[in-house]
């Protein structure tokens, strides 16, 4: 028969034989230099970024964290990103993936399915997300218990196809997540438009409901950045109608029925919609500033609403964040 | 030998496309190509030309497919109806060799991608065959492991595929269609840093004093093809993380903006 010769590895891994060198130094001189951060530190440094079957560092003087796993003795990546540490747990944050649920995240997600108590919920995640009735509210009241004709009247509230705000409340044992709406804040949407974009671009901030005031459209606009890369956009509202204040129509809360926009409102909300694009195409984290900021040049240059022709598009990058995509 | 019409190797010791034994046809790799997809990627190689997009872990679309504790992968093969020029494929959908090689790719795939991580899930691996002139196997195998590395989802390592064809005692790397007719050939693909083959395929027979010469040879030209798939990837990846980044000129930026109002 044949046999097989294995061929010795080439050294095509210059970046982990690197770093193992400084691994494989004496304890003590290890511990002199615990605070040596650059090793894997922070900044767009080269040697940050692995790409699958890249060792990182020894498993038995680190732990492993997500994105990586362990062979032999080494902690090796199995995503492309970046490599974090915290300690001595070495994680690699990968540059493009499916959104990963936290409690307490915002996310926008759409109804798919109308089950026994219970919503399917399509949030852009590994699995659909599950909305219980008994963790929304119900128009008549915050404190309103959830009686049989509820359960039978679910498809008034929310039927397939509408779109709401919800918070991730807790996961499944299978890593599903469990949404809920319990504040005047969450709830069903009307009034604008969905956009979708990749989740990496949101960042986890104190507040995901951002008002772009009156120059922009009559009533202004409002964003929700959803943490699963959903982004609704639509037509402005007061601050009390926002929150439950003054003028706030709880009864109204489940309506099918878009309010009367007039046709300025419409345009902002689009040009709110194509900033938003143009700036998830190029890969730029969205924040409230950047997108306020973006319209403002759009205001000050007196360009039209609406759609922004390309070259703007490039201008409008290169002065506000500074890019160059024309490159 | 064979009743080929061509000359398989010249007297100058050149292919038909004038190529050398041991070089493999022009390749490029693309990442992101498609729109909607989670990752996906364009890999040419010669004149045959795959393009994989990656949808998921996502639900899965029949429910009773779901296995509680691991990702379900799906591969669907497509071949546009204008790619045959030389391909030899007559349907678009469901011809079984089309089916053969969705079956190759997921158990290629389904030990390297880490399922366990996406339970009640599923993974569907779109394949498309945009131009076909042999090797298409091998193709849409290192588009389908670009296109894992852009979707974020965790695998083991770079897998890279090639076939190998043998004339008299003469092996000849990465095939060509009119290549592929002829000659006896072996594909295998393998996970490039521990040396592991995950496919090894063969049609035809061959004797096998010249398998395991064939084998390295394949070997060795996986992994020329995995160094130049990691230097696309790390620029790729490079550029991303540098928009990622942008934030703090934002930041100075803004800053700058409220001082002077």
């Amino acid at each position: 028969m044949f046999s097989v010769k294995t061929i010795l590895p080439t050294s095509t891994q210059s970046f982990s034989d690197d770093i193992l060198s400084t691994h494989r130094r004496h304890q003590a001189e290890l511990d002199a230099m615990d605070l040596d951060e650059d090793e894997f530190g922070a900044g767009p440094s080269k040697r940050n970024i692995v790409t699958p079957g890249e060792v990182i560092t020894s498993s038995k003087e680190y732990m492993r964290g997500h994105g990586t796993y362990v062979e032999d003795v080494n902690v090796v990546s199995s995503v492309t990103g970046t490599i974090e540490r915290v300690n001595k747990l070495i994680s690699v944050k990968a540059i493009r993936s499916k959104y990963v649920p936290e409690v307490g995240d915002l996310v926008i997600g759409r109804i798919v399915e109308v089950g026994p108590q219970r919503w399917r919920v399509e949030a852009n995640g590994r699995q659909d997300a599950v909305l219980m009735l008994s963790s929304v509210n119900l128009p008549g009241g915050v404190q309103r218990r959830k009686i049989e004709s509820d359960a039978l009247k679910m498809r008034e509230f929310l039927a397939e196809g509408d779109l709401l705000v919800a918070e991730v409340q807790a996961f499944f044992g299978d890593g599903a997540m469990s949404l809920h709406t319990r504040s005047l804040k969450y709830g069903k949407l009307r009034n604008g438009q969905l956009l979708s974009v990749p989740p990496q671009l949101i960042r986890r901030l104190k507040s995901h409901f951002h008002h772009i005031p009156p120059p922009c459209g009559p009533t202004g606009v409002d964003v929700i950045l959803g943490l699963n890369g959903y982004v609704w956009v639509s037509n402005g509202t007061s601050q009390e109608k926002r929150e439950g204040g003054e003028g706030f129509d709880s009864e109204g809360v489940y309506s099918d029925k878009n309010d009367d926009i007039p046709p300025e409102g419409r345009q902002a909300t689009s040009t709110i919609t194509n900033l938003i694009k143009i700036l998830a195409d190029e890969g730029i984290p969205l924040t409230d500033t950047l997108i306020e900021e973006s319209f403002n040049w759009i205001n000050q240059n007196q360009l039209p609403l609406g759609s922004i022709a390309h070259n703007d598009a490039e201008r409008m990058l290169a002065e506000i964040v500074g890019i160059d995509i024309t490159a | 030998m064979s009743s080929s019409r061509i000359e398989i190797l010249n007297d100058g010791g050149l292919r038909h496309d004038a190529r050398r034994p041991y070089e493999l046809r022009s390749t490029s790799f693309q990442l992101n190509t498609h729109p909607t997809a989670e990752g996906s990627s364009t890999v040419t190689q010669g004149l045959t030309t795959v393009q994989v997009s990656i949808f998921g872990p996502r639900e899965p679309r029949q429910r009773s497919q779901a296995s509680h504790d691991k990702a379900i992968i799906n591969v669907e093969v497509g071949v546009v109806p204008w790619a045959q020029g030389g391909g030899g494929i007559k349907r678009v959908r469901g011809d079984k060799r089309l089916q053969e090689i969705g079956a190759s790719i997921r158990q290629t795939f389904e030990p390297v991608i880490m399922t366990h991580l996406y339970p009640r899930s599923e993974i569907t691996i779109n394949v498309q065959v945009l131009s076909a002139d042999g090797g298409i196997l091998p193709t849409s195998i290192n588009a389908t492991t670009l296109a894992l590395i852009s979707s974020g989802i965790s695998i083991l390592d770079y897998i890279t595929s090639i076939s190998i064809g043998l004339y008299l005692k003469q092996p000849l790397l990465d095939l060509s269609f009119l290549e592929e007719q002829d000659l006896p050939n072996l594909i295998i693909s393998c996970l490039t840093n521990s040396n592991k083959i995950t496919l090894a395929q063969m049609e035809t027979r061959l004797h096998i004093d010249r398998f395991e010469e064939m084998l390295n040879l394949g070997l060795e030209a996986c992994k020329v093809l995995k160094i130049e798939m990691e230097l696309i990837v790390k620029e790729q990846t490079e550029k991303i993380v540098e928009r990622m980044n942008v934030k703090s000129i934002i930041s100075s930026n803004a800053s700058g903006m409220n001082i002077d109002e």
